[in-house]
């Protein structure tokens, strides 16, 4: 049968009906190429066969084909409503708008794997096109080790969590996606965030290829840092996304929770932040080799552990998927394979790499290397935290606690402001050896800025946590600090500002990239810090025509309509928002009800603006009693700076991205010193 | 030096390794925990309501000699996971007709009447728990925790963890059944 346009695109001349099938028969194809490029290449690399390095390139390609065509079939089915497909049936419903029928392939489960493969397929075919610079053999070893990942992952899908499996008899229509999922944040939260977590996979290759060759160098970290930067961004910009999904859509009145599933997508960024510092000094100066090595590995298997946590049902979060100990078993035997056998690797392997260039204990790399310890140490503190129910359940033999967010702040924040100070002073050191008191004079300045703002926030905010002011005060260093070193490369106000431009359009583009991040690093933490010190909360019952006054505006309520959507109804505020008696705004908070889901969600009215969000929700009445008759339960915040969090979460990802489009990683490959040369450290 | 070094990460992934596999055991389950307290009487304690609100108080009188089983509810206005279990719990006093008793747990009045005056108040009578004495004597691992308690007094189930999913719901409304608080066979 000859199908129309609609699915058509995808799987010519297939009739409608097999087109689960064909999804699922691709995912065989796609495994079949894994398995022979998990061999093939290594073995060309090793005994030097082109033509068998070269198939890892063909092989890369095809693997990506064949997963976005099983891709596509399950967006077909989720698409189309084909409610014989089980994964359909229970993630979606005929009455769904499309965007969320589209974003339901990767609502669950078995969906959020394929999306996982999808990714990990994307990065092996990306290194095979864009990675000519290259080596061959390195590159033959890395789509190799890519593909060995592939295995675990398709194995996995098709044995235990099969997204193609079909219903009999097929129901009338299906049980919908969670309403909290149907979001745009949160359809857009998944592929950013498995763009992240997956990217370091590409690292991860790159790092276990270096050690079966036994060679790392300031070539290699060149080659491995665009694909870091890139999983880099793509996982901050994740995680900003989940955060503020979780502010905007939860109607929670907060973006971090500590919960265990945002912490184990926190504990990568950290060791990927880390790893990207530390590629840097391996690129520049030969050195910290096995520590980056080290923390290619950690950071996947960081991923690898997310993946494992989420879907085994080993700790209790408020979002895991279905639990299953059938599955969870599979992904720990995948961990302790590519975990296990690539640290065992690093531990026969690293002990023979050569030490590189050495400086003394102020440098640009004892920063450094300032910078790695602070985010392992606060990894450990994260994973710690995240797993301490587990192995305290273990030695007790069964007792059981859990850790919140006391322990996470009490740990975390004293552990990262040192860092804060630290990313001050570091752009200022030079490498190999660094003048700490003529740095520390050029930041007087800064010092007393840093010291000045917060003595004038002091003034005009009411009191606050010591902490809060001590973490403020690291903002504005961090802040200005960065900006100086900017303004010093430039020379800017010190010449002619055509002298600055010219200077500034000079400057390489990681550079400024790094002024954009840690810029960005800084508006971030005066958002955290605003937000969580200065926040001010009002909970009350309210009859329409009530005024409230918070943080400075005056709110009317108006009363409340039943108005509908596609498929939920829903009570709607309407409340005036005035200052000073001009009228600024109107919110309109929703408490929504999906019939079919059978559950309720909060939409919440922000008014947002650069100085803070003015955050509005609304619920039924707590009970039906004479003095309640009538009233709402509006519940409305504000909070100061709150958009600082995503403005420098932005920062953080343009830095990235200004850095990724440096001239240095793009062309002029850089070449590999002849082996008897790069023995010797630079200079 | 640098060889056993070099091991260090190896051997620290290998005791993660094991504690996952331990943790993976399928009669495992995180939130279901051993109590002393089940078949016992209820333990003494007396809390006052909360202040501000005016949903009473609880204490041990109040769990003896009722017409059928009531649920104890131990929740906090900072545990997160209470907020996903409060509109099963909602629903299980307004569409079952079960009665409600709730311990609230190390919090401050002001939050905790903020969060009821949010999320709507279900509960019969509430015994704030400032010290966090009376969860010590009903042996408290965590919040949210859920005990259903016979008409004499006897402590009848516990479940650790929030009530949120088919299969938590299921296990409770079992535990319901057994208990003769709600009618056998509607397990849904």
């Amino acid at each position: 049968m000859v199908r129309t346009a609609q699915s058509g695109e995808f799987i010519e001349g297939v009739d409608d009906q097999m087109t689960p099938e064909v999804g699922h028969f691709a995912l065989a194809l796609a495994l079949a190429l894994a398995l022979v490029q998990s061999v093939l290449p290594i073995l060309g690399a090793k005994r030097r066969n082109i033509l068998w390095m070269q198939s890892a390139r063909w092989s890369a390609f095809g693997q990506v084909l064949f997963v976005t065509v099983a891709f596509l079939a399950l967006m077909q089915a989720f698409i189309t409503s084909d409610f014989t497909v089980k994964n359909v049936v229970e993630n979606s419903n005929s009455l769904k708008p499309m965007l969320y029928k589209v974003a339901g392939t990767w609502g669950s489960h078995e969906g959020s794997l394929l999306l996982w493969t999808l990714i990990l397929t994307v990065f092996g075919a990306a290194v095979a096109l864009f990675g000519s610079n290259i080596p061959q053999a390195l590159k033959a070893r890395t789509l190799s080790v890519q593909a060995w990942i592939s295995v675990g992952f398709l194995t996995f899908m098709l044995f235990t969590s099969n997204p193609f499996d079909r219903v009999f008899p097929p129901p009338s229509d299906g049980q919908d996606l969670n309403p909290l999922l149907q979001d745009v944040g949160l359809a857009m939260h998944p592929p950013l965030l498995y763009f992240g977590y997956v990217g370091f996979s590409i690292v991860f290759s790159f790092a276990v290829a270096a050690l079966i060759e036994g060679r790392v160098d300031a070539a290699w970290a060149r080659w491995v840092r665009p694909w870091t930067l890139a999983a880099w961004m793509s996982l901050t910009a994740g995680i900003a996304l989940g955060s503020w999904w979780a502010y905007y859509e939860l109607g929670w009145g907060g973006w971090w929770f500590w919960d265990p599933v945002e912490n184990v997508s926190f504990m990568p960024w950290l060791m990927g932040t880390a790893l990207l510092h530390s590629a840097i000094v391996t690129e520049k100066r030969d050195a910290f080799k096995s520590w980056t090595i080290l923390l290619a590995i950690l950071t996947f298997s960081l991923s690898l552990l997310g993946t494992f946590v989420v879907r085994s049902g080993l700790l209790t979060s408020v979002h895991a998927f279905a639990v299953d100990p059938e599955r969870g078993l599979y992904i720990l035997g995948l961990l302790a394979v590519s975990i296990g056998g690539s640290l065992a690797l690093f531990a026969w392997r690293a002990p023979m790499m050569e030490p590189g260039g050495l400086f003394k204990p102020i440098s640009r790399e004892a920063g450094l290397l300032v910078n790695n310890l602070i985010l392992t140490t606060a990894t450990g503190v994260v994973l710690f935290g995240t797993l301490y129910p587990l192995f305290y359940e273990a030695m007790t033999g069964g007792e059981k606690l859990s850790v919140g967010p006391p322990f996470f702040n009490a740990a975390f924040i004293p552990v990262m402001l040192p860092l804060v100070f630290a990313m001050g002073c570091g752009p200022f050191l030079s490498w190999k050896r660094a003048d700490l008191p003529g740095v520390l004079q050029r930041l007087r300045f800064v010092a007393l800025l840093a010291v000045l703002g917060t003595l004038a926030v002091w003034y005009l905010a009411e009191g606050g946590p010591v902490l809060g002011y001590l973490s403020l005060m690291l903002a504005f260093w961090l802040f200005m600090a960065t900006v100086r070193e900017w303004t010093m490369r430039i020379k800017l106000f010190e010449g002619p500002v055509s002298t600055s431009w010219r200077r500034a359009s000079n400057l390489p583009r990681s550079a400024h990239g790094m002024t954009l991040a840690h810029a960005g690093l800084a508006v971030a933490m005066f958002g955290f810090i605003g937000s969580t010190v200065w926040k001010s909360e009002e909970i009350m019952f309210v009859q329409p025509g009530a005024d409230i006054s918070i943080g400075g505006f005056d709110v009317r309520f108006n009363g409340v309509e039943r108005v509908r959507g596609p498929n939920y109804f829903a009570d709607r505020g309407e409340l005036t928002v005035s200052r000073d008696g001009k009228y600024l705004t109107d919110l309109f908070p929703e408490r929504r009800t999906y019939p079919v889901a059978q559950s309720t969600t909060t939409e919440s009215a922000i008014r947002s603006t650069l100085a803070g969000d003015l955050y509005a929700s609304i619920a039924n009445p707590a009970s039906e009693d004479a003095s309640t008759q009538g009233a709402w339960t509006l519940r409305i915040l504000y909070e100061p700076l709150v958009n600082f969090i995503w403005i420098g979460s932005a920062m953080l990802v343009l830095g990235g991205g200004l850095s990724l489009s440096d001239r240095r990683l793009r062309v002029g490959a850089p070449r590999r010193k002849a082996a008897v040369t790069a023995r010797v450290p630079a200079e | 030096m640098g060889r056993i070094l070099a091991f260090i990460p190896l051997a620290i992934a290998a005791v993660f390794g094991g504690f996952f596999l331990w943790g993976l055991n399928p009669d495992r389950d995180p939130n279901n925990i051993p109590s002393v307290l089940i078949s016992q009487p209820a333990p003494q304690f007396d809390l006052a309501a909360i202040e501000g609100l005016e949903t009473p108080g609880l204490s041990r009188a109040d769990l003896v000699d009722n017409a059928g089983p009531v649920i104890v509810n131990v929740f906090a206005s900072w545990c997160v996971p209470c907020r996903a279990e409060h509109g099963i719990l909602t629903q299980m006093v307004e569409k079952d007709g079960l009665r409600l008793f709730g311990i609230n747990y190390k919090d401050k009045p002001e939050d905790a009447t903020k969060w009821l005056a949010e999320l709507g108040n279900p509960y019969e009578r509430i015994g704030s728990d400032l010290s966090g004495r009376a969860g010590i004597e009903w042996g408290l691992s965590g919040v949210p925790e859920t005990f259903i308690v016979g008409p004499d007094g006897t402590v009848l189930f516990r479940y650790v963890g929030p009530v949120v999913g088919d299969e938590a719901i299921a296990r409770f409304r079992e535990a319901l059944e057994q208990a003769g608080a709600l009618p056998r066979g509607q397990n849904g």
